[in-house]
C-alpha cells in the first residue's frame, strides 16, 4: 500500500503524456526545459506547462553521434538524440524549447537543435555575484519573458509571475521536506526511490497536484516501517552531474552493494532545493534572477556555495562517504571534483570520484570501486 | 585455523592457503572461465598442502572473477586484499602500485594495512599488463622476455597512450630500424609514466611497494623509480599479495 505512493511517481511521466495529448488539442501551450536554470515561473505565469525533456537514457545516443562528436557528455548527446529521433514525447509537444549556456557543448548543440524546433538560449553569466553578471541575467530573464509572450501569443503579468513564484517555492519546499526525511536513520527511502520521486516531479503536468502528492508521500514515509537493520548500511551522499532514470546505474549499484544513497546534491536532487525567490521584492524578474543565479552548478566560477552545501549535507545526512559521479567530457564537474575531494577529506570521509557515461559497459569496474570504498567504511 | 585466499585476475589466478606458520601458494592462467580457474586453484592448493576442503575454516575470493566463483565464504575487493597482503609482507609500505593484466591501481595504506585512498585505471589498456602483452606480440617476443631485452640508454619515447595506436607507432619505429631494446625501454617508460602520475596524485608516500604480474618486469620497476624519483620495492611474492591478503582477512573475519 505505502509503496504505491512511490510508484505513483513512476507513473507521472506517462500520465503527463496522456494529459498533454488531450490538452494540446484544446490549445494548451508547452515549454520544454533542460536545466534547473530555466525560470519556469515565467512559463507558468504565461499559462503554459513547463516540462522537463528527455536526456537521461543511452538509447538515442548513436543517432546523436551522427551529428555530434562522440567525445561529448552523454547528457548532451542523449538530449539531442531524443529530439532528433522524435522519441521524447515532451519535445514533440513543446511549442518552445528553452536552453542555457551552461557549457560549451550545450550551447553549440542548441544551435543545431534550432533545426528541429524554436529554441531560445539564455546567456548564463558565470559569476554568482551581483553586478554585471546579475544585470546580464536580469536582462536575459526579461528577454525570455518577451520571447515566451511572442511565441505563445500571451501577455505575462507581474501578478501571475508572483503566483507562479509562490507555487514553485511550495514545490521546492515540499521536495526538500521529502529529501530531508532521509536524514533519519534508517533512511525511509532507498536511493532509487529518492531518485524516482525527485526526478519524476520534473515531468508533472500540474504543480499544484505535485505539491499535494509530495505532502501525501511525506505522511506515508513518516509512518513507514523501515527494517531497523538497514540503519547499519553505509550512508552515501551522491554529488556531481545530473542523474535520472536511465542513467541511475551508480545509485542502483550502491543499493545492490548493501549501502544507501541517502541524499543527492546534484541538480536533479538537492542543489536547488534551498533556493527560493524572495517574495518581498518589488520586481518579480529581479527576484527570479537573484534566485537562479545562486544555483551552485559547476559552470559557475568560483562556486563556493556548492562546497558549503556539500559540507552541510555531509553533516546533516550523516554521510559515511561521498561519491562524485561526473559524466565523461563534462569538464566543469570533472575539474571541480578536485575541490569536492578537499571538502570531503577535510570531513574525514572516504571520497570516490567516478567518471562514466550512460552505457553499462563499465558496471563491473564501477562496482569494484564502490565496493572498495564501502570496505573502507566498514573498517 | 586454515584459511584460503583466491585472487582471480583477468590473466592469472592466484591462491594462498595459510595453515598456521605454513603457507602454500599457486598461480595458474585464468583462461576464459574465471570459475573453473578458481576451482583449479583450490584443488591445486589442497593437493600440495595435503589438506582437505572440509578442514578449511574460511575462503575469501577476490579479483575480477570473484563474483562468478561460488565456493567462497565471502568476496572482498582486490583493493582491500592487496592492502592487507602487502602490509603483512612489508609493514613499512604506505603506497602500493599494483599492475595486473587489465588494470593498474595505486593504494595508499596506513601501518595496519587499512586503505586510506585508492585510484584505479581500468577503462583503457594503457598502463596495464595487456598493453605490454600486445606490444610484445608486435615485437615477436614473449612478455616475460621484455625486461631482459630493454636498452634504457636508447629509450625511444612512445607517444601513443592508446594500445592500438601505440602498436602502429611501434610498427613505424621498427620500419625505421630503431633498436628493439630502445623501443622496449620506451614501452616500460610509457607504463611507468602513466602509473606514476596516478601514484603522485595519491601522494606516493614511502615505502612504495610494487605488486601484480607486471611487477615481475624489472624494466617497469626501473621506469617507475625514474618517474617517481623514489625507490620502488618488489616483494618476492609480488603476484600473490592479493591472495595472501584474502587469506589473512579470512583469519580476521573468522576471529
Amino acid at each position: 500500500m505505502e509503496n504505491n505512493k512511490v510508484d505513483q511517481f513512476m507513473d507521472i511521466r506517462a500520465a503527463t503524456v496522456a494529459k498533454m495529448l488531450e490538452e494540446k488539442e484544446k490549445g494548451m501551450k508547452v515549454v520544454g526545459i533542460y536545466c534547473t536554470f530555466c525560470p519556469q515561473e515565467l512559463v507558468l505565469a504565461a499559462g503554459a506547462i513547463p516540462v522537463g525533456l528527455c536526456g537521461t537514457r543511452e538509447d538515442p545516443i548513436p543517432a546523436a553521434e551522427e551529428v555530434l562528436p562522440r567525445n561529448l557528455c552523454p547528457l548532451i548527446k542523449s538530449s539531442y538524440g531524443f529530439a532528433v529521433t522524435d522519441t521524447c514525447p515532451f519535445f514533440n509537444f513543446s511549442d518552445l524549447i528553452v536552453g542555457e549556456t551552461t557549457c560549451d557543448g550545450k550551447k553549440k548543440m542548441f544551435e543545431i537543435m534550432q533545426e528541429l524546433k524554436p529554441v531560445h538560449v539564455m546567456q548564463l553569466p558565470h559569476r554568482h555575484k551581483a553586478g554585471a553578471s546579475l544585470d546580464l541575467w536580469v536582462d536575459e530573464i526579461r528577454s525570455l519573458r518577451t520571447k515566451i509572450e511572442e511565441e505563445l501569443q500571451v501577455e505575462i503579468k507581474d501578478e501571475e509571475i508572483w503566483k507562479a513564484i509562490d507555487l514553485v517555492n511550495q514545490e521546492k519546499k515540499a521536495l526538500k521536506e521529502i529529501s530531508d526525511l532521509n536524514r533519519n536513520s534508517p533512511p525511509p527511502m532507498s536511493g532509487l526511490e529518492l531518485l524516482t520521486v525527485v526526478w519524476s516531479g520534473g515531468f508533472s503536468f500540474d504543480k499544484k497536484e505535485l505539491v499535494e502528492m509530495l505532502s501525501e508521500l511525506k505522511k506515508t514515509l513518516e509512518s513507514r516501517e523501515v527494517d531497523p537493520e538497514s540503519a547499519k548500511k553505509p550512508r552515501i551522499l551522491l554529488t556531481g552531474c545530473p542523474v535520472g532514470l536511465g542513467s541511475e546505474k551508480v545509485v542502483r549499484l550502491v543499493d545492490e552493494l548493501g549501502a544507501t544513497v541517502v541524499a543527492m546534491e546534484n541538480c536533479t536532487g538537492y542543489k536547488t532545493l534551498e533556493l527560493r525567490a524572495d517574495t518581498s521584492k518589488d520586481d518579480p524578474i529581479l527576484a527570479l534572477a537573484e534566485k537562479y543565479i545562486n544555483i551552485p552548478c559547476s559552470c559557475m566560477s568560483p562556486n563556493p556555495y556548492r562546497m558549503d552545501l556539500l559540507g552541510r549535507m555531509i553533516d546533516d545526512f550523516n554521510a559515511d562517504a561521498v561519491i562524485d559521479l561526473t559524466w565523461q567530457a563534462c569538464h566543469t564537474y570533472n575539474i571541480e571534483s578536485h575541490e569536492v575531494e578537499k571538502v570531503v577529506k577535510d570531513k574525514g570521509r572516504p571520497f570516490l570520484h567516478l567518471e562514466s557515461d550512460y552505457s553499462s559497459s563499465d558496471e563491473e569496474s564501477l562496482k569494484v570501486r564502490i565496493e572498495a570504498m564501502l570496505e573502507m567504511i566498514e573498517k | 585455523m586454515i584459511t584460503v585466499g583466491v585472487d582471480i585476475g583477468s590473466v592469472a589466478s592466484k591462491g594462498v592457503l595459510l595453515n598456521g606458520e605454513k603457507r602454500f601458494s599457486t598461480v595458474l592462467p585464468t583462461g576464459w572461465s574465471p570459475r573453473d580457474a578458481g576451482e583449479k586453484i583450490l584443488s591445486t592448493l589442497f593437493r600440495e598442502s595435503c589438506i582437505g576442503q572440509h578442514e578449511v575454516g574460511y575462503i575469501i575470493v577476490t579479483g575480477y572473477g570473484r563474483v562468478s566463483f561460488g565456493k567462497a565464504d565471502k568476496t572482498v575487493t582486490e583493493i582491500s586484499c592487496h592492502a592487507r597482503g602487502v602490509a603483512a609482507l612489508c609493514p613499512e609500505a604506505r603506497t602500493i602500485i599494483d599492475i595486473g593484466g587489465q588494470d593498474s591501481k595505486v593504494i595508499s595504506i596506513n601501518e595496519k594495512g587499512k586503505v586510506l585512498d585508492f585510484a584505479m585505471n581500468d577503462k583503457c589498456a594503457a598502463g596495464t599488463g595487456k598493453f605490454l602483452q600486445v606490444m610484445a606480440n608486435t615485437l615477436g617476443m614473449d612478455v616475460a622476455e621484455l625486461a631482459a631485452s630493454e636498452d634504457p640508454s636508447e629509450t625511444v619515447t612512445i607517444n601513443s597512450m592508446c594500445t592500438v595506436f601505440a602498436e602502429s607507432e611501434i610498427i613505424g619505429l621498427l620500419a625505421r630500424n630503431i633498436s628493439k631494446g630502445g623501443i622496449i625501454a620506451g614501452l616500460h617508460q610509457s607504463v611507468g609514466k602513466r602509473v606514476a602520475s596516478m601514484a603522485r596524485r595519491m601522494g606516493a608516500r614511502e615505502k612504495i611497494v610494487f605488486t601484480g604480474g607486471v611487477a615481475q618486469n624489472a624494466g617497469v620497476r626501473r621506469a617507475l623509480e625514474e618517474e617517481l624519483k623514489r625507490i620502488v620495492v618488489v616483494p618476492e611474492e609480488c603476484q600473490y599479495t592479493g591472495a595472501l591478503g584474502a587469506a589473512l582477512l579470512g583469519i580476521e573475519t573468522r576471529q
